[in-house]
């Protein structure tokens, strides 16, 4: 019961790691997005190529990386949570 | 901004008229859902059921539903209007509401599937003392709820005055009463269903949209983004004037991101799953699904502002809220408007029936059953308790839909998630990842969310200066979430930390235990 108990508290750990980690790159990616439009408004008019602008690219990067960070979160949990879980619950 | 229905002038498009094929899907629609309703009120005979449709609901089920609880008719007509008349800026609030949605599936779903049954509050009181914390998360949800429901209804009564060309109090009526027919006799099942419905209906909708658009563009975006700033200028591919002052748009960002974890029908919808591990699969679904929608609402956006043009768009509606049916009468006709018109009008149908259901939920669960009756309800008392919230707080929607016509109420989404923000999300947190967090601390952090949040609303320059008028505002910034969700956390922290609980930390290791393994077996 000792074993599991610290087995639990050490997992737990680590999610709450991992949850962190992803939550504070969200966070700096959309303020670092949502800092440029306040305060360097002319490099977003930037032209990457006729009609695409670099704050429209960034703004799609903003949608790219939420799905990324979701795809990186669930696959760390299907594979090394899950695990984990199933390994305490035996 | 968003979502603001104002008078319509004359122009050259259907839209206010009555249109045979937007009353065809409208009651196609109405007669599907009330069908999906009669079966699912069959199926519902527990308060199980009623909250949490016999957590029964697949992931990728939960995640349409899921989307089609968050996407409102401020993020579809709001959205796409926006950019059409000022370009740019309105993308904003294309990526600000999907972002919330990794912060919920890192933090939030997983814990709460395992912790709670039907409301936030179960979370939040699972180690601590039932009554305060109920009562403190019953007034948060119900704030977030009231100020959600009232944009939602009056921009339901404007939008489908101006489209089916009825009265707005008949229009009020009418989703009302629809409204309360799916959650009285369907509950949770039947607003998933409906949920389900409208989400593909909207996702399909705004994807044949697009394609339609991008069509006239070889299928690049790039010629279309193009085409708008040969037209329209450089400066509606760049940022512009909406976000004139820094902090402000910083406030705005902090109430979409961490107000989305904390919207109670959002939070609701994780306990119709079987477990933590399909909670999990349907935040992926549902961050897949939102996502693709607001990159579309980048087409639509300009799409509209380059064949409708921002003109006819602003002659049509001042707000810019009809840009995407506009858009749709000029790529489709008639037909396709009437299409977009009803998914316009499902939109906002379900968002409402989802609110109405977490805030019915607040009352009866976290209100009657927990502190009035102490938990000893009987089950044939709680469903009733359920259903007799749910009609009163339709009631309640109706007549504040009607009290407000006519009022600005856009600034009231933005409330409503800065509360959630404030209110409840800090104290889901504290409650389940740090050990010390006590009954006081909780119930003064989602306190001070909830009562900070709308004094500062009210001081801000959105109520001082766009509503009241006067000459100066107290408090600077436009959405207080800035200052109130430190504010909670800080204050939930300091008073846990004066106010010590002996029995809530020697209850942690429960919480830590149940929070990843599910419920166990003692």
């Amino acid at each position: 019961m000792t074993t599991d108990n610290s087995r639990l508290r050490a997992l737990a750990a680590t999610r709450w790691r991992v949850a962190l980690t992803l939550t504070t790159v969200m966070v700096i990616v959309y303020f670092g997005f949502i800092s440029l439009i306040a305060f360097d408004k002319p490099l977003l008019a930037v032209r990457i190529t006729p009609g695409l602008s670099l704050g429209i690219l960034l703004g799609v990067v903003v949608i790219l990386a939420s799905w990324l960070l979701t795809w990186i979160y669930v696959r760390w949990a299907n594979t090394h949570y899950d695990a984990e879980l199933r390994r305490l619950r035996k | 901004m968003l979502f603001l229905l104002q008078a319509p002038a004359a122009t050259a498009t259907q839209i206010g008229e009555p249109n045979r094929v937007a009353m065809g899907f409208f009651f196609l629609f109405i007669a599907t859902t009330l069908g999906i309703t009669y079966w699912a009120a069959r199926r519902t005979r527990t308060t199980e059921h009623f909250y949490a449709a016999g957590r029964v609901i697949g992931p990728r089920q939960n995640g349409f539903a899921l989307a089609g609880d968050y996407m409102s008719a401020a993020s579809f007509l709001g959205i796409a209007g926006l950019v059409s008349t000022s370009g740019f800026d309105g993308l904003i609030y294309s990526t600000g509401w999907l972002v919330g949605w990794p912060v919920v599936l890192f933090l939030i779903a997983e814990p709460l599937r395992n912790l709670g049954r039907y409301t936030f509050a179960d979370v939040v009181a699972t180690r601590l003392a039932q009554a305060p914390v109920r009562l403190a998360a019953a007034l948060g949800t119900l704030a977030t709820v009231t100020f959600y429901l009232i944009a939602q209804m009056v921009g339901a009564g404007g939008l489908i005055k101006l489209m089916f060309g009825i009265r707005y109090e008949a229009a009020i009526a009418i989703v009302g009463v629809a409204m309360i027919a799916y959650v009285l006799f369907g509950g949770m099942i039947a607003t998933t269903w409906v949920q389900i419905v409208k989400a593909v209906l909207l996702l399909a909708g705004a994807a044949i949209l697009a394609v339609m658009v991008l069509a006239q563009f070889g299928f690049n975006p790039a010629a279309l983004f193009a085409a708008a700033a040969q037209k329209f200028g450089d400066g509606v591919l760049a940022p512009g004037k909406l976000v004139a002052k820094p902090l402000d748009a910083i406030s705005l960002g902090l109430a979409l991101m961490f107000g989305t974890a904390g919207l109670p029908h959002i939070l609701m919808r994780f306990y119709t799953v079987p477990d933590a591990t399909a909670a999990r699969r349907s935040v992926f679904w549902a961050t897949g699904l939102i996502g693709s929608f607001y990159l579309m609402t980048f087409v639509l956006g300009f799409g509209a502002m380059v064949l409708v043009g921002p003109d006819v768009i602003k002659g049509v509606e001042p707000g810019g809220n009809m840009a995407a049916p506009l858009l749709a009468e000029h790529l489709g006709g008639t037909p396709f408007l009437g299409f977009i018109a009803a998914v316009a009008f499902a939109t906002i149908l379900a968002v409402v029936a989802g609110l109405t259901l977490s805030g019915a939920a607040a009352l009866s669960h976290d209100l009657w059953v927990s502190v009035v009756r102490k938990g000893h309800a009987s089950p044939e008392e709680q469903l009733k308790v359920a259903r007799l919230a749910t009609v009163l707080l339709g009631i309640v929607a109706v007549v504040l839909g009607i009290s407000f016509k006519g009022q600005n109420v856009a600034f009231m989404v933005g409330l409503a998630f800065a509360i959630a923000a404030s209110a409840n999300f800090p104290a889901l947190v504290l409650s389940m990842f740090w050990r010390r967090c006590s009954t006081s601390g909780a119930v003064a952090s989602m306190l001070t969310g909830t009562v900070s949040t709308l004094v500062l609303i009210y001081l801000s320059p959105t109520v001082q200066l766009d509503i009241l008028k006067h000459s100066v505002a107290w408090f600077p910034l436009k959405n207080p979430a800035l200052v109130t969700i430190p504010l909670s956390f800080a204050v939930g922290v300091l008073v846990s930390l004066a106010a010590p609980e002996r029995a809530g930390e020697d209850g942690y290791e429960y919480v830590e235990r149940r929070m990843h393994l599910g419920v166990v077996e003692e």
